[in-house]
């Protein structure tokens, strides 16, 4: 397998690496639900959380995942970090890695942040949390899991994906799984809330919620930033949002007895799921966050495994003079 | 200069006087003696042997950046730049800081570049006061301080009735309006074209309507004013298309297109690459074909770099925070030399859109070898390449796409009223 430097999206993972993080994900639910929830893979490892966005669940999972492997981990939120006082995401990134961590991970809303910095911080792995509207692969990989889990595997099954696409990393990170592992994506979404030309990704487009749902073996639902759609004209109200586009149990099971329902979180109740299903015994919603902290400790096992090899090779990718420049005008 | 300089055996091409031959060109007391025999002896030569004697080239559209940004370029940088490119007169855009929005500005410009003396620089005036599109600049005391067109470029002439009035009141003195037609409701964010490029990268995109819409309601209100107006870096095919029919219906409608416009495309952001970042974006092939036979069938006259230096910092920022444009003056030559060498221009005609096209449009008199004019010229040699490298370029900009690409085509010599202004890769002076 490819070695892994960075986690900068789905979009540079093969097949196999995906798979591999997921098995290796897998593997480390059982650590989870020990007594005493520690191993030592990443004992001396420094891994350093820096979320200019707000994160709960993102961010406390890569804390424990670090945390149960052994790693000293440090969290730095946007509203106590230098940012606030002018710094540049490049400085920010700059002098944290000058504190020489094995690992950043980043969360910002910036689309593009990891690939930005990469070029800066040659000798830190990068893995992104989220940036912008373009990948959370993460999440993605989380949710393999729990399909992993639920079916063995996804290849052949239709996830029906619904609710704002235009802005979401997921939905991207998803449609390009789909293609490497090789089930459908069908989205769901007025064209308001979808991106242009969203079926080059090789999904089914939908504006028909009820038409999407028949054949559906997961009902995944992208939570609706209810300032984003009034704001932006997308849609009229929240209420006329639900009506359409709401998941409630009458649509569950027009979808079929064997539909499972998953959401990324956080969940707005009564607006894109209602409590019922949320609640109910097709949710995965709470899976999908369990094997959010073993995925990610998957992740970063590969990834301080993967640079120590690396290391020993030294097959560092060479630095651009320029790189060198900025970096020894820096230090 | 005084006395007598001799370009000799080069191919001269001055297309407004639709010259294309290989013969020599004199040159008495700075101006233009004569192409062909000329009876008198030369006190200097330049052999152009193999290469090609044109004017000097025109860019219409440019940003200096001074007064204001001065750390992105300023006349000196920019002006050495343009003769690198072999650029001897260019227009700068009014979005400097204070604006040349009044008559101040335009002058210290005009003074500042005389003082260089590298290149003809004329500026620009704004449109509206402050470019905040609502009150109209003085326009006749602009032009009398040396201001050849009005614009706001950057930013639109936004509401309708701005434009009207803008459009009606600049042709009552026969000035001409340049838009950067840009429908802001539509692509408000947006930081590349929208479309399936924009889509895999997360980033929000400015569609092409945005600016085909701008342009079709401009062009309504050309017709009403009966006024000039002009599309400036055009990119998208439903503009170019707009503007060739508004032209066989006899409007004054005219536009220009950029380099990057019709040599690339939108792929070349993938990978978040903000040195491919302007307004407006690089579009699709499609796009670009279309630009490519605007050129071709004359819908497009000029073409004109858009030149936007910007500091490293403002580009390393992330490709939706990094500020839009690129440097053009250094790569304008060797790009649009692959439309000749694609077949779709002959030379000459590529170089009246760099020469006479512009001149004429903005009645500046250059962009011609007519006998007694300045000799501003541009000798290059079409079949030499270059890497291009954007630590060894003259503009204080460093933002250009081409970085470690190959071009064909190279200024040997750029002369201004018969002075060496450039040669042997050097800034004279």
């Amino acid at each position: 397998m490819r070695p892994l430097k960075h986690l900068f999206g789905i979009a540079d993972l093969d097949r196999e690496q995906i798979e591999y993080l997921v098995n290796l994900g897998d593997s480390f639910i059982e650590i989870n639900r020990r007594p005493l929830k520690k191993a030592p893979t990443l004992r001396g490892k420094t891994i350093i959380n820096l979320f200019f966005e707000n994160s709960t669940r993102t961010r406390t999972s890569f804390e424990l995942a670090g945390k149960r492997l052994s790693a000293d981990v440090i969290n730095i939120s946007a509203s106590t970090s230098a940012t606030k006082k002018g710094e540049t995401l490049l400085d920010t990134g700059q002098t944290l890695a000058a504190m020489q961590p094995h690992v950043l991970v980043i969360r910002h809303s910036l689309a593009g942040t990891c690939e930005l910095l990469a070029d800066y911080l040659p000798n830190t792995a990068l893995v992104n949390a989220g940036d912008g509207a373009h990948e959370h692969p993460t999440q993605v990989l989380t949710d393999l899991l729990t399909l992993k889990q639920a079916w063995g595997s996804p290849e052949g099954k239709v996830i029906t994906m619904v609710g704002d696409i235009a802005h979401s990393r997921v939905a991207r990170s998803h449609l390009l799984a789909a293609k490497k592992l090789g089930y459908t994506m069908r989205v769901v979404a007025p064209k308001t809330l979808l991106p242009s030309q969203i079926e080059r990704y090789g999904c089914e487009v939908y504006h028909d919620f009820d038409a999407a749902l028949p054949g559906s073996d997961a009902v995944y639902m992208l939570r609706v930033q209810t300032e984003r759609l009034t704001d932006s004209c997308a849609f009229p109200s929240i209420r006329e949002y639900h009506e359409a586009y709401g998941l409630n149990v009458k649509r569950l099971r027009a979808a079929g007895s064997d539909c499972i329902v998953m959401h990324p979180g956080p969940m707005n109740r009564g607006v894109e799921i209602s409590t019922d299903v949320a609640d109910s015994a097709k949710s995965h919603i709470l899976r999908q966050v369990e094997h959010g902290v073993a995925v990610r400790m998957a992740v970063l096992a590969a990834l301080c495994g993967g640079h120590a090899e690396e290391k020993k090779e030294g097959s560092r990718k060479q630095l651009s003079d320029e790189a060198m420049q900025a970096q020894g005008t820096l230090l | 200069m005084s006395g007598i300089l001799l370009i000799k055996n080069g191919r001269i091409i001055d297309p407004a006087n639709e010259i294309d031959e290989v013969t020599n060109l004199w040159i008495r007391d700075g101006k233009v003696a004569a192409v062909g025999d000329y009876d008198g002896a030369a006190d200097e030569v330049i052999d152009a042997t193999g290469k090609v004697v044109c004017p000097g080239l025109i860019d219409m559209h440019v940003h200096l950046r001074e007064p204001g940004q001065e750390w992105k370029e300023d006349i000196e940088s920019g002006s050495r730049a343009a003769v690198a490119g072999g650029v001897t007169s260019m227009c700068c855009m009014p979005n400097t800081g204070p604006h040349i929005d009044h008559a101040g500005v335009a002058l210290q410009i005009v003074a500042r570049a005389k003082q260089v003396g590298l290149c003809n620089v004329h500026p620009i005036g704004a449109v509206t006061k402050n470019l905040d599109g609502k009150e109209l600049t003085e326009m006749r005391e602009l032009s009398r301080s040396g201001c050849v067109a009005f614009s706001d470029d950057g930013l639109p002439i936004w509401h309708a009735g701005v434009m009207r009035k803008a459009l009606e009141y600049s042709s009552s003195f026969g000035y001409l309006i340049i838009q950067h037609a840009e429908e802001k409701d539509l692509t408000a964010g947006g930081a590349v074209n929208e479309g399936w490029i924009s889509t895999q990268l997360g980033v929000t995109g400015m569609p092409a309507v945005g600016e085909d819409s701008m342009i079709a309601r401009d062009i309504m209100l050309t017709k009403l004013a009966n006024a000039r107006y002009h599309v400036a870096h055009i990119s998208t095919k439903g503009g170019v298309d707009l503007v060739r029919s508004a032209r066989a219906d006899g409007l004054m409608v005219t536009t220009e297109a950029a380099p990057h416009h019709f040599a690339l495309t939108e792929e070349e952001v993938l990978g978040f690459n903000s040195d491919a970042k302007m307004s407006p974006p690089l579009r699709t092939e499609d796009d670009r074909l279309a630009v490519i036979e605007g050129l071709r069938d004359g819908t497009i006259e000029v073409i004109a770099t858009d030149h936007a230096p910007h500091h490293e910092d403002d580009k390393r920022c992330g490709l939706s925070c990094a500020a839009f444009g690129i440097v053009g003056l250094e790569t304008m030559l060797p790009v649009s030399l692959d439309l000749v060498r694609g077949g779709i221009l002959s030379m000459s005609d590529m170089i009246a859109k760099m020469t006479c096209n512009p001149a004429q449009l903005l009645g500046l008199g250059s962009g011609t070898l007519s006998e007694g004019v300045d000799a501003d010229i541009c000798i290059f040699d079409a079949e030499a390449t270059w890497i291009v490298d954007r630590e060894a370029m003259v503009s204080k900009g460093k933002n250009t796409p081409w970085h470690g690409k190959q071009m064909t085509g190279q200024v040997t010599h750029t002369l201004k009223a018969g002075r060496l202004v450039f040669a042997g890769g050097k800034v004279c002076g």
